[in-house]
């Protein structure tokens, strides 16, 4: 190498996230000073989104294992066995940064890399779902992002052509300064033609197929693990384009090729571009890599080596093909219009070297970059101030408004109102598989050629997770599987999406590790180990740091889409339960904020076995095919649970809870009983003939369970309580996400 | 019968086409858009999707295909000629049906359920059914309102080319919840020769109860039977 290399500047250090003790090490490591593009490289690779130095010793904790499982984490997504030899293939990923900065571009990138992911795998992607942060979204800004965001997705989904089924999207002031966009993608695959991202063959050639490298996203990988400020904005360049039609073109081209025996690995060009897809790609396999960057073709003139191997230029792929086969596997891209190159070879040196036209401009070890990455272990502390706020009562407050005014009130939330202003923007239907649409509880694909189906959804209330962030992340993977399971489906397996402020903060890495031990518990319990997932930190601007929100993604199998289910009450006449306990818990709930514009107090208590109980009850249930419908009981509790399902069927609801005598105290305590978020719940409707049967299974699993009411009439009324109109239910809910003057 | 489905770089809808018209019995068989051969099929499909990215604009891209050149003297014959959507716009494009789909007055995308109304049965697609007939058909489009000036609009009515409308469910005029709002409602229009047909709703997904409707199939069998009397009369 001719650059002589010395000690960087302390600004040079800062441009690639790297702490001078983390550069000392890398020094002693080389037994030299690393030039300008190893040092971009070291730190590209050593930062939190591509090496997880701060989260890799929480994640160790999460279960992985599972008769179903046919891939865990490490590749670019997890696979399980959904039966009759077929594997859903998933996983999401967070693009929080910079869809904060540019969110039509932030979030439309999003999608396009969390497919490549998946296709990257060999499976054909069959559903996309964004898990979405805003602000108020009665501010204008958060209008601005919301609005951007939702185009974004739409804008790169429709075009692509994979149906965006599901999600959730919440607002709270937390998020004012940093949204959160984490978009999943679930693709399906037969086990037989699963590709992996491993490279073996030392002397096979490796092509850069799609688009151009350019100089957009340079140092994004750096960017997302750094909090924002006044000057984020100035890192609108760091925010990369999306093209989708050049990735639908790429798609179709790579999964046309998958289980083909000329190619032997395939990875997507994702976080630190060039930089981590050769580096993990020859590193899996225990090979080393040898590339020239001047092979690879630019969008621009006078690129350096730097920026070639650090650009996040989207719609790119790497793969790693037989000596000898790269001309046509070439000429199989070229019939789409798609360039290839040689760019490199793989080697058995256990190095990544870069050359620049034949000169070498890094040589570096494989094992430093990815194995030894430099663990943080940051101290981890509880927040001053937590204690005082669970102590609080939630039940002592009295309610500014009667239960009727409540739960229109409810209905017109943002963060419970109907999604249909979001989901008509995307295409759900594409590919002809979806059988539950976009607004229960999960979606629901089938299978081609059989009976399967595939349950999908995502959770996460971090109104939980500030008061206790592990609660707050045993009832995310809780809710998910409930999301699940009220379609009838079995829950699998889990993919999940960290997103925490700075964890160099002693409190936000208590809460990580918290909230990672709480998942840990529930995906045991419930039998969903974590197969893929993402960890997003620095979610902070000027110092002020989001609220915990683990995501969830959860993927269920249902033997036979005929015994589907869904929230919409069917029939009049048919009896209406309540399975899971009663209580009147208002800590963290959406009914506290509305009324009482806090958090606080504890957040609904969780016991896992009676959850899993429930579940498998309910699953059971409608497996006999015993039910007409379920629901999930979540935010806003029973009486919003009620109104959902007597909104999506059309048909209202007389239910008393007469039975229960706290209905009948003061205020608070109903409103605790009415619009509490306990856990552990669903709403389901069953025939009259079938209620004997169907007690007599709840009473066999021990699950507790009530009859509650009745579906019929066009009002919701909860005797003694609670007494609106269908159709006045049905317009506060749907004008919910509306702009108000639309 | 043999469906020729048009397979331009961006088509989403191919695979969709190939499922519905093979549920009902009939092959598929896919056409490269750089090839010329049309091999012999009954029908030519344009499916849905982003043919070329619509970068430019919808459909002004995929015209010029090769394949397109083939579909052009297919039609120009008499062969039939679905377009669905995508198909539609590069249909317009190409002067084989007149005016232009432009974006939603809406300004956004819009899937969702959309009921058209049946205006004549004088078309292959709607022989087997009854003029006034309500089907439930969804749409998935940006750019989806139908425009034209009043002079070709006046002349599609006339002549009975409306072959299919925007209503309300009940069949009344769908007024404000136009998904797009196309001028007079129009949902799908036929050529002179009533032997090109576009259309904005994807009658592929509507094919199954469990995905909603069937009653995209009626278009499909409608057009099977069309041809199954042209075959036994030549």
């Amino acid at each position: 190498m001719t650059e002589v290399a010395q000690a960087p500047s302390e600004k040079a250090l800062q441009e690639v996230a790297l702490t001078g003790d983390e550069y000392r090490l890398a020094v002693q490591m080389l037994g030299r000073h690393p030039n300008h593009v190893e040092l971009g490289i070291i730190g590209a690779l050593w930062s939190e989104h591509c090496g997880y130095k701060t989260s890799k010793p929480l994640l160790k904790r999460l279960p992985t294992h599972g008769p179903r499982v046919l891939q865990g984490p490490g590749e670019n997504a997890g696979a399980v066995d959904i039966g009759e030899g077929l594997a859903a293939v998933f996983k999401i990923e967070s693009h929080n940064h910079p869809s904060a900065v540019e969110p039509y571009q932030g979030a439309a990138t999003g999608v396009g890399g969390i497919l490549r992911d998946v296709f990257t795998m060999g499976a054909r992607p069959v559903a996309l779902l964004d898990s979405l942060r805003f602000g108020p979204l009665d501010e204008p800004r958060q209008r601005y992002l919301f609005d951007g965001v939702v185009g974004g997705i739409g804008g790169y989904g429709n075009c692509i052509g994979v149906p965006t089924v599901g999600g959730e999207v919440y607002f709270d002031e937390s998020y004012r300064h940093n949204c959160l966009v984490n978009a999943m993608c679930v693709g399906i695959i037969e086990h037989s033609a699963l590709t992996r991202a491993v490279a073996a063959g030392p002397g096979n050639p490796v092509l850069l197929v799609g688009a151009d490298t350019g100089r957009d996203g340079i140092h994004g990988a750096t960017f997302a693990s750094v909090e924002l400020d006044e000057q984020s904005e100035e890192r609108r360049p760091a925010v990369q384009v999306g093209n989708p039609f050049l990735e639908k073109c790429l798609m179709e081209a790579c999964l046309e090729l998958a289980g083909d025996p000329r190619v032997v690995a395939m990875q997507d060009l994702g976080a630190a571009g060039l930089t981590s897809s050769t580096a993990e790609l020859a590193w899996r396999g225990g090979c080393g890599i040898d590339l020239d960057v001047a092979r690879a073709p630019r969008r621009e003139r006078g690129m350096t080596p730097y920026e070639v191997m650090l650009s996040e230029s989207q719609e790119r792929m790497l793969l790693v093909v037989r000596r000898g086969e790269e001309r046509a596997i070439q000429e199989w891209f070229a019939r789409w219009d798609l360039r290839s190159d040689v760019i490199g070879t793989i080697t058995d040196s256990e190095r990544l070297v870069v050359r620049d036209a034949g000169e070498v401009v890094c040589d570096l070890p494989l094992r430093m970059l990815i194995d030894d990455v430099p663990m943080r272990h940051p101290e981890a502390v509880r927040p001053a101030g937590l204690d005082a706020l669970l102590a609080r009562d939630p039940l002592q407050a009295t309610p500014p408004f009667d239960a009727a005014t409540a739960l229109l009130t409810l209905l017109a939330s943002p963060n419970i109102g109907s999604r249909r202003p979001i989901f008509r923007r995307y295409d759900h239907q594409v590919g002809d598989d979806t059988v539950i649409a976009p607004g229960g509880d999960a979606a629901l694909l089938r299978v081609k050629g059989t009976t399967l189906g595939v349950a999908v959804t995502t959770d996460g209330n971090a109104r939980y997770g500030r008061l206790d962030p592990r609660r707050g992340a045993e009832i995310a993977v809780a809710e998910a599987a409930r999301n699940v399971v009220a379609t009838g489906a079995e829950p699998l397996a889990v993919t999940n999406c960290l997103n925490f402020g700075n964890p160099e903060k002693a409190e936000v890495f208590w809460q990580l590790s918290e909230a990672v031990d709480g998942i840990a518990a529930a995906c045991e319990s419930l039998q969903t180990p974590v197969v893929s997932g993402n960890v997003s930190l620095y979610n902070d601007t000027t110092g002020v740091s989001i609220d915990p929100t683990p995501v969830i993604g959860m993927v269920g199998r249902i033997e036979d889409v005929n015994r589907r289910l869904t929230p919409a009450f069917v029939a009049e006449g048919d009896a209406v339960y309540l399975v899971g306990p009663v209580d009147a818990e208002l800590g963290g709930s959406e009914y506290q904020r509305l009324a009482h514009g806090v958090a606080e107090g504890p957040p609904p208590r969780l016991d896992l076995d009676l959850e899993r109980r429930v579940q498998q009850a309910v699953r059971e249930a409608a497996l006999q095919g015993l039910l007409r419908s379920a629901h999930d009981v979540a935010e806003g509790g029973l009486a919003v649970a009620l109104a959902e399902c007597a909104i999506a069927g059309g048909h209202g609801v007389r239910a008393g809870l007469s039975e229960i005598p706290a209905i009948e105290g003061p205020p608070s305590l109903a409103a605790g009983i009415l619009f509490g978020e306990t856990q552990s719940r669903f709403v389901v409707s069953v025939e009259k003939e079938s209620e004997v049967q169907l007690r007599a299974l709840f009473d066999q699993r021990t699950v507790p369970y009530r009859g509650i009411g009745v579906v019929g009439g066009g009002r919701i009324t909860v005797e003694g309580a609670v007494d609106v109109s269908l159709d006045d239910a049905r317009a506060a809910f749907d004008a919910a996400l509306l702009e108000p003057h639309a | 019968m043999r469906f020729g489905i048009a397979v331009f770089p961006g088509t989403w809808s191919d695979r969709d086409c190939a499922h519905a018209v093979e549920l009902d019995g009939h092959q598929a068989v896919m056409l490269w858009h750089k090839d010329r051969d049309l091999q012999g099929v009954d029908c030519v499909i344009l499916p849905g999707g982003f043919s070329y990215g619509d970068y430019l604009r919808t459909g002004a891209v995929a015209r010029f295909a090769p394949l397109m050149e083939s579909v052009q003297e297919f039609a120009a014959g008499g062969g039939l000629v679905w377009g669905i959507c995508n198909g539609f716009q590069i249909l317009c494009e190409a002067h084989l049906l007149p005016g232009a789909l432009v974006r939603n007055a809406s300004l956004q995308f819009r899937c969702e359920p959309s009921w058209l109304r049946v205006e004549t049965p004088d078309t292959p697609w709607t022989a087997s059914l009854r003029s006034g007939q309500v089907l439930q058909i969804p749409v998935s489009h940006g750019e989806g309102r139908y425009v034209a000036d009043e002079a070709t609009l006046d002349l599609l009515e006339e002549s009975r080319r409306v072959a299919l409308r925007y209503v309300a469910p009940d069949g009344s005029p769908v007024g404000d919840a136009s998904p797009n709002g196309s001028l007079r409602d129009i949902a799908g229009i036929v050529s002179e020769g009533r032997n090109v047909l576009g259309m904005m709703p994807h009658p592929e997904r509507a094919c199954e109860p469990l995905l909603g409707s069937a009653d995209g199939m009626e278009l499909v069998r409608s057009v099977a039977a069309s041809l199954a009397r042209q075959a036994s009369f030549a």
